[in-house]
């Protein structure tokens, strides 16, 4: 049988094969076709594809660990070792690119043995305490054991115990479970440019770890927690504190309230078996007002009232030739790393809070009013898509309600795990609505989730602002900005604004971020407006979002963002009447004084802020 | 670290003039007084930073500049080569040949090779450890001798021996460390004041 190329060649597909063989697509220059045999079948793939690609596509896959489509290939596991015709050991298929008339052979004796010895020895160095592990049966490193019919612990080996990290608000770090594939490193070093985590020693003494072995409260870590991400066992995760949100709700003291950032009900499906790229935004509302949530809000409400805060920002800043360019400030992790490693442009960052900040101030005064419940009764839970969200609830100044705002921010796999506890299938839920008045929203804040999202959010309405068309109607302005959408890491567009053409840009990822920023430091670009977020991708990849090893996830998640979006009947975030009325009740307009003492922040170089003292690894 | 320390760390690295800044003026040390380090630092790394790969060497040099890598060393040194600091920490505790910790005056080499091992090593190693409390690869608290321990030193027949700084110690007996150690403090001691 033939396998041959499809139409359109992602990098690191594997995607079923098409039946019939097609000439490579008429791209600009396309690769050269190379013929190989796979277990017997004739393979074709582009020249430069790795042997794995090739195979995966084929139909055969091959197991692998150190591999992530998020940080590239290095083939130090071995798992995914094959024999080919004519080499004198067996190569890893991560990194050995395909060549004419290559004869690979992917399940053969020798490198099942090889495998199998492989991941024994992982294991000899790994705690067996899987039963304890969060990561419980939801483990790369048991799916192998797994499929390479592993019962017997033939090794045993002494490794020297390095103590759990507990000292960040936002990540656990547990180094005896770590197997070294350095996913982690290559995240945090060439991805996000924080370079915080990294190998240390050699030999059995061999760990990852931040510098000098401190604790990562006391690291230059922004918490952005995609190192989580691609972990494939249980050696870094997020700060769990769900067990805290059901005492909560348990406790008739208290009024519990909820918000759902846009990106968790792009991918919590994917916990409860839906296919990936599926909103699934009402059954979300239904099982959290089953859990027993008092008020379940949207955090699209908090994204809508940011726009019309920054747009407002945005446009005096244009208007009064101030600091340019602004710089969206949605991102803790980016923030953190402003702060950290790029202190020179804190004046860009824009002063507006968070969505999710928003969010906890409005709930713990406004709503608190409303409602009738003292703020200090209000225990407010935020789910997100991101570990730094965490981080940024403990930061000391945000309680502008007198108390802290957020009292618990969990991730989309929390709230996966509390909604499994509870014994609710969230697949077999029926839609259900977020409450009035802080779960109405706009298709702008539903964007919010993907990579220039909140940059067409804010167009989208200050387009309208500029051009004195503010629309109770609608339909003047231009709704869909294609031009800033997409998963490039830095993307420019320009934009019309009242007549005046502004420029602007997004990136995503802190790699990406940083190389923009040098960019502009040395005058080779300058922008009116720029959209920062620290994940690649953008929201719908964060940190605290489902795992995967699906290349194209942050893409199908998108999509199923912008296909919300598309849905709602209200799309610019000043046509969000729920948003109207909290202005004409409370906050005035954009930019009063009560906004600002509830909305908006300042921000301080890590320089100038002492290290917390005393918080090293210390266990929890 | 606790707080106090990190603001004194801070402190002294304000102290130490940037890169660029040392050598300018009239003066004849050029900006490097004898406790200088860190200026002398900058201008070491300023001189590796266009060569790439260059981390190990300003690493060498820095440790033969403080006697050890001490965290505000290393990041300084991250910094200003615009590596990871990740990184180096990673480099300098991958090769042995780099320290963290401050080593003595002079380092005590026990030998534990095969033929010392049999004429009775182990009872000189436990009783240098004890007589400087400390473990192998510890600094006695004087700061004067560094503990460690080697596999062969190609002298067995003169097992078991002991090396401190060049010197060789033959068939050396554990009730012999005392004295060996504080003879060797004396005189190398008084020889250096003397010099």
């Amino acid at each position: 049988m033939n396998v041959a190329l499809p139409q359109k060649q992602p990098e690191t597909q594997p995607a079923p094969a098409p039946a019939r063989p097609v000439a490579p697509p008429g791209e600009a220059a396309p690769a050269k076709v190379v013929r190989l045999t796979i277990d017997g079948r004739a393979v074709e793939a582009h020249e430069g594809e790795t042997v794995l690609d090739a195979a995966r596509r084929a139909g055969r896959d091959i197991p692998t660990l150190c591999y992530h489509p998020a940080v590239g290939r290095i083939g130090s596991c071995r798992v995914c070792v094959v024999e080919i015709e004519g080499a004198r050991n067996l190569p890893a298929s991560c990194v050995t690119p395909v060549a004419d008339g290559m004869v690979v052979r992917t399940n053969t004796p020798a490198v099942r043995e090889a495998r199998r010895t492989v991941v024994e020895l992982l294991l000899a160095a790994h705690p067996h305490d899987c039963l304890k592990c969060e990561r419980n049966g939801r483990c790369e490193l048991q799916d192998l054991a797994m499929r390479l019919g592993i019962r017997t612990a033939r090794f045993q080996r002494e490794k020297e115990h390095r103590e759990r990290d507990a000292s960040s608000p936002a990540l656990v770090r547990e180094p005896d479970k770590c197997v070294l594939c350095g996913r982690c490193v290559r995240v945090c070093n060439e991805v996000q440019a924080v370079g915080v985590l990294g190998f240390a020693y050699r030999g059995t003494r061999s760990c990852v770890t931040p510098m000098f072995e401190h604790g990562l409260a006391e690291s230059k870590c922004v918490s952005c927690g995609q190192c989580a991400k691609v972990c494939p066992v249980g050696a870094i995760s997020e700060k769990e504190e769900w067990e805290r949100v059901l005492d909560a709700i348990a406790d008739p003291g208290l009024h519990v309230v909820v918000q759902v950032a846009p990106a968790v009900r792009a991918a919590i499906g994917e916990e409860f078996g839906i296919p990936a790229g599926t909103a699934v935004t009402g059954k979300l509302a239904t099982a959290l007002h089953r859990l027993g949530f008092d008020a379940v809000f949207d955090t699209q409400f908090g994204a809508d009232l940011t726009i019309m805060e920054e747009g407002h920002e945005l446009l005096e800043r244009i208007k009064s030739r101030g600091k340019l360019p602004l710089i969206t400030s949605c991102s803790p992790g980016w923030v953190r790393f402003c702060e950290t490693f790029f202190p020179d442009f804190l004046g860009n960052l824009s002063s507006c809070k968070s969505p999710q900040q928003m969010m906890g101030a409005v709930i713990k005064t406004y709503y608190a009013k409303k409602a009738g419940v003292a703020p200090e009764r209000i225990f407010s839970v935020s789910v997100m898509p991101c570990t730094a969200k965490k981080y940024e609830a403990a930061r000391p100044e945000m309680n502008a309600s007198g108390v802290r705002d957020v009292d618990v921010a969990l991730t989309t796999r929390e709230l996966a795990r509390m909604i499994k506890a509870a014994g609710i299938d969230l697949a077999g839920l029926p839609d259900g609505e977020f409450d009035a008045p802080l779960g109405i929203s706009t298709g702008a804040g539903t964007i919010f989730g993907a990579t220039g999202g909140v940059m067409e959010a804010a167009l989208r309405t200050v387009s309208e602002i500029a051009a004195k068309k503010p629309s109770g109607k609608t339909g003047a302005g231009k709704l869909e900005f294609a031009e800033v959408r997409g998963l490039e890491g830095i993307r420019e567009a320009t934009a019309d604004l009242g007549g005046q053409e502004v420029r602007v840009a997004v990136a995503s990822g802190l790699g990406n971020a940083a190389r923009l920023l040098q960019r502009i430091r040395d005058g080779k670009a300058s922008y009116h407006f720029v959209e920062i977020m620290a994940c690649p991708g953008g929201c719908v990849e964060g940190g605290g979002q489902p795992r995967s090893c699906d290349p194209e996830i942050a893409a199908k998640r998108a999509a199923a963002l912008y296909a919300e979006d598309r849905r709602m009947k209200a799309r610019r975030s000043h046509e969000n009447l729920a948003v109207r009325r909290l202005y004409e009740e409370f906050l005035g307009k954009p930019g009063s004084e009560v906004a600002h003492r509830l909305l908006h922040t300042t921000y301080r170089s890590a320089e100038e802020v002492a290290p917390a003292a005393g918080v090293r690894k210390e266990a929890m | 670290m606790s707080a106090a320390q990190t603001k004194e760390k801070r402190a002294r690295l304000e102290v130490a003039p940037k890169p660029g800044e040392v050598g300018k003026g009239t003066c004849k040390c050029q900006g490097k007084l004898p406790d200088d380090r860190y200026g002398i630092l900058d201008e070491i790394i300023a001189k590796h930073r266009d060569t790439p790969g260059s981390l190990i060497p300003v690493l060498h040099e820095a440790q033969q500049l403080f006697g050890c890598l001490p965290e505000d060393v290393q990041s300084r040194i991250a910094k200003g080569l615009g590596v990871p600091e990740s990184e180096v920490y990673g480099v300098a505790t991958f090769y042995s040949l780099f320290s963290l910790r401050p080593k003595g005056k002079w380092t005590v080499n026990v030998c534990l090779g095969t033929a010392c091992y049999v004429r009775g090593a182990a009872a000189c190693l436990e009783a240098l450890k004890k007589e400087l409390g400390v473990d192998i690869g510890g600094t006695s608290r004087d700061g004067l001798f560094t503990l460690q321990a080697v596999r062969c030193l190609g002298a067995c027949a003169l097992a078991p021996v002991v090396m401190i700084g060049e010197t060789v110690f033959a068939r050396v007996k554990p009730e012999d460390i005392p004295k060996i150690l504080a003879d060797y403090a004396a005189t190398h001691s008084s020889e250096a004041a003397a010099s």
